[in-house]
Formats: structure tokens, sequence, C-alpha cells
């Protein structure tokens, strides 16, 4: 069986004021306070496009590697639901703002993000509407409540082409998109707000048949619910068609709470939008060096060379320079790029440190970001600031302490007492001891206490040399270097 | 208000005011203008050969369900019958390589506004369109309430 996943993805796009018209755009305000009178689509109101909006489009449209049309239509989609007051949507069904790009992405091989391959999904198109209101269905007073704030608050439709094939590719597709669109700032992408919203289109067919009937599948509220969703929207049509059953071609929503999709119950048959072209607003013409019209104000006009010269350093991009400039592997550079702020620290402790940035890379994702992930906080809500971390991992590399006592400090540091690494390393007495006789008297003790052990080396086992560094280790509490450790026994043992 | 300031500065004598054109009078002098003619008042000139589909009842129920019209009586689905006759001679004219135009404004500059935020903020004047509020929500019925099927409904169709 070979699955087909298309994507439908709305982003909201990072702006002050709606779309079509001057009201705020902000999450979580009292209900319908945010509402034009265009909004509420009271008779006598037009529609006046918001340059900030198709800034945001383009900008998108050219890290997405689009053609961007430089005129673009923009029409009505009809249909009748209580939180569309106007009973159409103003989008752009003819002839969008950006076709044909692509948007590469990269998976793990297996589980331990040893291998990365890099996919490609290609863009259909992007598209500038409007966002619908927001409904709140009371059920047990058989009513609806409407709130408009979010009615005609501009959106970037992102339509993908069906060239992914299980959930895993779906997810690293939409989470590098919103990488993306956050480097940009042409959205702010936060799923839990709404502010990008997911839809999928899964089929399932044998290799060499045509593609099977698709079914779609809406409200999915966070990346990974789109993997679960999706894989087990083909497991479903799988099992369906394997005993025998047949594919609807129908919206089905996902429940998050038992993990399945199930039949939306709004959503009967096709249906009919009734595209039409919007009367009340002119095309959409966008310009460049070339096509620009001399005495234009500038305030009218959207140069797409302009805007191709400001966009910011893509995510791919990042991540090969970090590769580059501190010598860390892809897979590192991804886990840096995927929590917010890890980069900057990261950067950050390797500027206050002399310890070589492919060993600090270790102690970011290994030590810092497992601390984190266990007591779910952000890289900003670290109690272990970059300054104490680069701090300890100096004491480290000056040789002052042992890394299995960098460890214990570390622990230490997590608790915020706002003590210095230094401060605690002397008061759990955590320092490598540095007397050589002492060291060489303890190593004598151990190998006078083990005649076994010292037998088997002698004889040639030389793996058995670590237990004996081991003890040497516990002996001395953790504050013996190994290496020096190792160096002593070796040249006793030889004696 | 632009307008209104013109005229002031033209009766004020800034240059002669204009006269309008002289309109036809249809109707007595001091008599309102002309009521759109309860029938038309003039047909195309070669009668029209008969449309090859009548429109079905499929078609109509489809009608009906998409914009919530309701065709009432016989008289009405002959009105829609003569509504498609009126807008078919439309592909009398020979449009071969002409780009269609599907607004006015296609030549016009489409405005681009500023992202500030200059509106908003009138939840009260809002809400008092509303029959039904609850705590500055609209109320409306839950979801969409299907029409009900061809077979279930009173509807003139019904009997046709």
């Amino acid at each position: 069986w070979e699955p087909v996943v298309g994507l439908e993805i709305h982003a909201q796009i990072s702006s002050n004021s709606k779309l079509f018209s001057g009201s705020q755009v902000q999450f979580a305000a009292p209900p319908n306070s945010l509402v034009s009178f265009f909004d509420a689509s009271l008779p006598g109101t037009l529609p006046v496009l918001n340059r900030r909006c198709v800034e945001a489009a383009v900008m998108t449209g050219l890290a997405l590697n689009c053609s961007i049309n430089k005129k673009s239509l923009f029409d009505r989609k009809h249909y009748f639901y209580a939180d569309l007051p106007a009973g159409y949507q103003i989008t752009q069904q003819r002839v969008p703002i950006a076709v044909n790009g692509s948007l590469s992405y990269s998976l793990c091989v297996d589980n331990k993000m040893s291998q990365m391959v890099t996919k490609t999904v290609r863009i259909k198109q992007i598209q500038l509407e409007q966002d619908s209101g927001k409904s709140l269905h009371d059920d047990t007073r058989s009513q609806t409540l409407v709130d408009l704030n979010r009615a005609g608050v501009g959106l970037m439709e992102v339509v993908m082409e069906p060239d992914m094939c299980c959930g895993e590719e779906a997810a690293a597709a939409v989470r590098e998109l919103q990488l993306i669109l956050q480097t940009l700032g042409s959205s702010q992408a936060v799923m839990a707000e709404g502010q990008l919203r997911v839809d999928a289109n899964v089929s399932v067919h044998h290799p060499g048949e045509p593609y099977g009937v698709r079914t779609e599948v809406k409200n999915i509220n966070s990346i990974r619910f789109l993997a679960k969703a999706v894989d087990y929207e083909i497991q479903r049509q799988i099992e369906e068609l394997e005993s025998g059953g047949t594919i609807l071609n129908e919206t089905r929503a996902f429940d998050a709470k038992l993990g399945c999709t199930v039949p939306m119950r709004d959503k009967e048959g096709k249906q009919d939008y009734r595209f039409m072209p919007e009367p009340n607003l002119p095309p959409l013409i966008l310009y460049d060096a070339k096509s620009l019209p001399a005495n234009m104000n500038h305030q009218q006009v959207v140069n797409i060379d302009l805007i191709h010269e400001r966009l910011p350093d893509l995510p791919s991009v990042k991540r090969a320079k970090l590769v580059e400039r501190y010598g860390i592997l892809p897979e590192h550079s991804f886990t840096l790029l995927n929590e917010d702020g890890l980069t900057e620290f990261f950067e950050n402790v390797v500027k206050q440190t002399q310890m070589k940035p492919k060993k600090v890379i270790g102690w970011i994702l290994n030590d810092l970001l497992s601390y984190l992930k266990q007591h779910s906080l952000t890289v900003k809500e670290s109690p272990v600031s970059s300054f104490l971390l680069a701090d300890l991992l100096n004491l480290l590399e000056k040789k002052e302490i042992s890394s299995t006592a960098a460890k214990h400090v570390l622990a230490e540091l997590w608790k915020g007492e706002r003590k210095t690494p230094l401060e605690i390393v002397k008061e759990k007495k955590l320092e490598l001891i540095q007397d050589q006789k002492e060291l060489e008297q303890i190593c004598q003790a151990v190998i006078d206490g083990q005649e076994n052990e010292v037998m088997a080396i002698k004889a040639g086992n030389l793996k058995v040399l670590n237990k004996l560094i081991g003890l040497v280790q516990r002996e001395t509490r953790g504050r013996s270097n190994p290496v020096v450790v190792k160096q002593l026994l070796e040249k006793k043992l030889s004696q | 208000m632009r307008a209104l300031r013109l005229g002031r500065w033209l009766r004020a004598g800034g240059l002669p005011v204009p006269v309008p054109p002289a309109r036809a009078v249809l109707t007595a002098p001091g008599a309102s203008p002309a009521p759109v003619p309860p029938r038309p008042t003039w047909q195309r000139g070669e009668p029209r050969p008969p449309p090859q589909q009548k429109v079905t009842v499929e078609v109509l129920d489809h009608l009906e369900h998409l914009a919530l019209v309701d065709f009432r009586d016989a008289e009405g689905v002959e009105r829609l019958q003569k509504a498609i006759q009126f807008a078919d001679q439309l592909r009398d004219v020979n449009t071969d390589g002409v780009e269609p135009m599907d607004s006015v404004l296609e030549d016009r500059c489409l405005y681009l506004r500023d992202d500030d935020v200059t509106e908003g903020n009138c939840t009260n004047e809002l809400l008092k369109n509303a029959r039904e509020k609850v705590e500055e929500y609209f109320v409306a019925p839950p979801g969409n309430i299907p029409l009900p099927k061809l077979e279930e409904r009173e509807t003139f169709l019904q009997s046709s």
C-alpha cells in the first residue's frame, strides 16, 4: 500500500490590523471588541487591502522558492456559516499571489538522530484570504455563540502537493515551514493559538494503480497530533479497503483524546462554493526593479526585488552556518534551531569559554537540554545561565575538576541558589587532586590491595586496568584525573 | 463634503455654474419619474429557438439548497427559465481571443492601506443589531441545520 498525504496550511499573518479593515489583530480579547463594520459585513462597507499582508505573502513566497504572480486576483468563495457574516470569504482562487515553489525538510532515518535525509515537497500555491470568526458550540442550550474578533484577519494559505507519504514526513515539513515563517516574521505560526492550522488530505493506493479516494482530516492542534492523525487515517483506510469496504470522500475530524478520526457532522456532500471575482477589488499588481514605474508613490508600491534583498537567513542557511562555524554535526544544528533560544545560549557559552564548541555542544544538548525537558522549562526559563555554564566549563577545561565532578556541580547549579561553580567546587571539595605524591600513594595502595588484577594486567589483560582506575576514582571520591591515574598506574605496574 | 464645498465655491462666483443637461420627461411635469414597468415592454427581434434542456427538478433542488431560495410555484420556475434564456443571449457574441473582463475596475490601482489600527472597539454598537446575545457574543443556531431532502420538504417542487 502506498499512502499519499497532501497538506493545506493556513498561517495567520502577523500584522497589526486585518487584511481588509483597520480593526486590530490580537489573540484573546473581549468578544466582538476587535470588529469593524466591514468585519461584521454591515451594508455599505468595502474591503481595503493591507499592504503589510501583501508583503508577508511575498516574503513567504520567495522563501519557498515560488514564482510571484505580478498580477493576482481576488475572488469570493460562498458558503453559509454563522461565523462568516458576509456569506462569502474573499480569497484568491483563480490567480493567487505565488505559485510553484518547494519546501525542503529533513527526517531522521532512525529514531536516533544519527542520520538525516533531506526531502522536498512541492508548494502548489500561496494565496491571501480572510479568516472567519470563531464559533463556540453550546450544545446544552442548542445554540452557537459567535465572536467575530478573528473575522477578517489575514491568512496565507499554503497548498502543498501530495508528495508526502506518512505522518512523520508531514510533521517534519510543517515544522520546517513553521521555523521559516517565524524567521521571516510573516507569521508567528504558534499552533496552540490557532496561528497555524493544518488540514491533511489522505488517501492510499497500490503502487502503479491510480490514486485512491481521499479524505480530509481537520481539527489537528499540534505537530505531534498531525503525525498521529495522518498515521491513524492511513491505517484506517488500509483496514477498510482490505476488509472489502470503500472510502468515502468526506471530511473527518481528529479526536485527540481517542487518537482517531471521526466523520464531521456539518460537511454533507460536496460543497458548491460558487466562486466569482471579487467585484470591489481591482487586480493586485506587484512590481520589481525593472517594472517599477517612475512616478509612483512609494507607499503604494510593493517591490518584489526589495523584499527579496531584505529576506533574513532561512533556517537551512542558519544551520549550515552553525555547522561550518563551530564544527558541530548537522543533527546538532537541527536540535539547536528547534528549541527557541538554544542557538543563542550555545553561542553565548562558546564566546565565554575556552572549551571547543564541539565539546560544548555535548554539554548543551545532553545535560542542559535534557534537564530543561525533564522540568518542562524553556531555554529562557533556565536556572543556569550561559554565563554560569561557561564558568563551569572553564574549570573543566583548566583541569581543575574532572568531568564527573562537573556533572555534580551542574546538578547543584540547577537548584538556582546563585552560587558560582567555583564556590560549589570548594564547598563540596570537588577539586582534582593536584598533589602528585598523594596520587601516587593512593595508586600504590590500590595496586597493593588488588593482587589478582595486577597479575592479570602483567599477563597482558589490559582491560583490567580500568577497574584499578575505577578504584582509585572511588578512593579519591572522583577527584582524580583518570588520564593521570592511568599513566601513574601503568608506570608503577611496569616497574 | 468636497462636492458641497465645490458647489459653494462655484455659487460664490468662482466659475459659472454648469447647467445640468435637459432630460427627457416621460410623464406629466410634477409627477414622479416613471416606475419600473410590471411586464417587459419589448422583446428581442427574432424569436429564439426553445432552449435545449428544461431546468430539471434536481437542478432546482440544488439551487434551492445553495441559495436558500424557494421557487414557490410554476410561475417562479417559468421566470427562472426566462432568465436563463435572457442570459443565453450572451452566447451570440463572438468572444474568441478576447480576455474575459471580470471587473470594471481592472485598470484601476488597488489602493494599499498602511498597517495601522484605525477601527474596532464598537462592541455595543454592533450588538445592537443582534436579536439575541449572550455576554457580548452573537447567538446563532447550532451549526448548519441542513435543508431537508426534497422528499421531505413541502415545496412546490415536490408536486412537480
